[in-house]
């Protein structure tokens, strides 16, 4: 069976794909249309209960809801790209040179990666914001960073698999290098495992920089983000408790669709993996 | 055996000396003065060099790690900046917060996850398993800041049984005491479990399902034992290692989460105080912070390292 067709019959990957859409989706509507200015002040509105105009209704500042979901997943999506990439390149080079090395690079990049995990997204931010102030940059540096152990692990997991391979063994002994073997054989056959995690990694990149929107060290105003969104929510939890729902609602949907499709994936593109499950 | 803990001994206190150099460096790498930039664009030089002072910030990098690496081995903190007392009595109030959410919250994530990932894989691809792994999917998805959040929404705006936030103290002579301090730490601690629980529970899943799989479980179930029996007897024990791991791992995330939490529930623990002195341009609080909650995370993956010893008596014969 073709790979489409495997994938069409896969409920959480079709549900996981359909969720990543509508989000993806949200964040590219929002480049050419929201219904209103995401920013757009307007006090007379403010904390406007869901009408026609207002299809969410407004926060405490008049600002329409909807249209600032709508670029919030943009946010959200540029942190976790960035994030993700930075973590992908830094922690596959380490990880491909672990493998290809091994040796003492091979122990230093790994209790380097084991050290870089005492040091999550939010320790990195803090220290990051005390000293350059908080911004989307504040954000992404840091969640890139914690990013690169963990690619640097799975990349040197998988490849080692790879090393131990007879074709290899056969490429090594026409003679080919390290670099050769890792560009030619080890990279291509370890990148649907990389795609997987990469997938994952991006869920936790959008949690991540909610978290740290909502405690002001990400995402400043007036740019939108669903983080900063909680946090001026939960100032009027008691005259207008809806505020704080759809902002979270986002979120856990759109990890939720990354987590189901990266689980799919997986499924997918290692069916023994499958089949043991 | 010896040998084995020697070395887990030696690479603990690597990682910890590390990290202080990592922490001191970044913060190091401030751009322009730290004196200025705590005391603002309008200060005048002469206050500045008072501060300058007062951070021993006259004096080279060298000497400075080393007179605060060597002050807090021998139990001595600096001053904070904006709170004029040492960061250590400072740490210390908070943490009367912070290590109880973070105790209980791990306590509850270790029960929920146990049990539910012990259920889920004892009733496999059976209607309890699917829900216990479509409710996991659910939990990991959501932010544990904002289930704070709706937790707040439903037990103290809706319900009222529960304050919005806050801490009363645990001595009765502030008008606290200790099942007023429980009870407000009760939400937090929930808030943080149920993310942390669905992620362990799938792991609690996943490593008994494999060892469920292994011969020696055949060969128990062969030998006349009923499935519960060795389920108890055999898997669990086994299936402990891969869970310590992860637990182990998680502790990192829970203390990143108790200090998001503390934030949303506005319990006075160590992460609203080093927000606090981010805001204040206190580094020193901010440093010692940072430290510690590293320190935290190494300490509780050294502990782990020690119980593989104790759940898998092979580690001490085969790996020293």
């Amino acid at each position: 069976m073709s790979f489409g067709s495997r994938a069409r019959r896969h409920p959480s990957f079709v549900l996981g794909a359909l969720l990543t859409a509508l989000f993806a989706g949200a964040a590219l509507l929002s480049l050419v249309w929201t219904p209103w200015p995401a920013a757009e002040i307007d006090i007379p509105n403010k904390l406007a209960t869901p009408s026609a105009a207002h299809w969410l209704g407004t926060d405490s500042l008049g600002r329409d809801i909807g249209s600032q979901l709508l670029v919030g997943a943009r946010t959200s999506i540029l942190v976790g790209v960035v994030a993700v990439l930075i973590g992908l390149v830094a922690g596959m080079l380490l990880g491909a040179l672990a493998s290809a090395r091994r040796g003492w690079v091979e122990e230093a990049v790994m209790r380097l990666s084991d050290f870089t995990f005492a040091f999550p997204a939010l320790l990195s931010a803090i220290m990051l914001g005390a000293i350059y102030g908080p911004g989307l940059m504040t954000g992404i540096v840091a969640i890139g960073i914690f990013n690169i152990p963990v690619f640097a692990r799975t990349t040197r997991a998988a490849a080692n698999t790879v090393w131990a391979r007879e074709y290899v063994l056969a490429a090594r002994a026409a003679g080919a290098g390290p670099w050769r073997i890792t560009l030619d054989h080890v990279l291509p056959n370890i990148a649907s495992i990389l795609i997987v995690q990469a997938t994952v990694q991006f869920a936790t990149a959008i949690i991540a920089e909610a978290a740290l929107s909502y405690l002001g060290l990400g995402t400043q105003p007036p740019t939108p983000s669903w983080g900063r969104m909680l946090n001026e929510a939960q100032t009027q939890m008691f005259q207008a408790p809806q505020l704080a729902i759809y902002p979270g609602v986002a979120i856990a949907l759109a990890v939720l669709g990354l987590n189901l499709m990266g689980d799919g994936l997986r499924d997918l593109l290692d069916p023994k993996l499958a089949r043991r499950r | 055996m010896t040998l084995f803990l020697l070395k887990r001994l030696l690479t603990f206190v690597l990682t910890l000396w590390v990290a202080s150099v990592v922490v001191f460096a970044v913060l190091e790498l401030l751009p322009g003065n730290a004196a200025m930039m705590i005391l603002g664009d309008t200060a005048t030089t002469e206050s500045i060099a008072i501060v300058e002072k007062k951070l021993g910030l006259d004096q080279p990098p060298l000497r400075r790690y080393v007179a605060w690496v060597g002050g807090l081995l021998r139990g001595h903190t600096a001053q904070s900046i904006s709170y004029d007392t040492p960061t250590g009595e400072l740490i210390a109030e908070r943490l009367q917060v912070t290590l109880p959410l973070a105790a209980l919250s791990m306590a509850l994530t270790v029960v929920v996850a146990l049990a539910a990932g012990i259920y889920a894989a004892s009733r496999h691809n059976r209607l309890g398993d699917v829900g216990v792994m479509a409710a996991s999917q659910l939990g990991i998805a959501i932010p544990s800041f904002w289930f704070a959040i709706l937790l707040i929404l439903l037990f103290a705006v809706q319900l009222q049984w529960f304050s919005a936030g806050g801490f009363p103290g645990w001595s009765e002579d502030d008008g606290g005491g200790l099942w007023e301090g429980l009870q407000a730490l009760l939400l937090p601690a929930v808030a943080l479990a149920v993310v942390q629980a669905s992620v362990l529970a799938r792991w609690t899943r996943s490593a008994v399902l494999e060892v469920m799989r292994e011969d020696f479980v055949r060969t128990a179930r062969a030998k006349g034992l009923s499935r519960r029996a060795a389920l108890w007897g055999h898997v669990l024990r086994n299936a402990m290692i891969p869970v310590l791991t992860i637990m182990g791992l998680q502790f990192a995330f829970l203390i990143s989460g108790t200090v998001v939490v503390e934030q949303v529930f506005v319990l006075p623990g160590v992460g609203r105080l080093v927000f606090q002195a981010i805001a204040n341009r206190d580094l020193v609080v901010v440093r010692d912070v940072v430290l510690l909650l590293v320190a935290m995370v190494v300490i509780v993956n050294f502990i782990v390292d020690l119980l593989y010893a104790v759940v898998d008596p092979r580690l001490k014969s085969s790996d020293a």
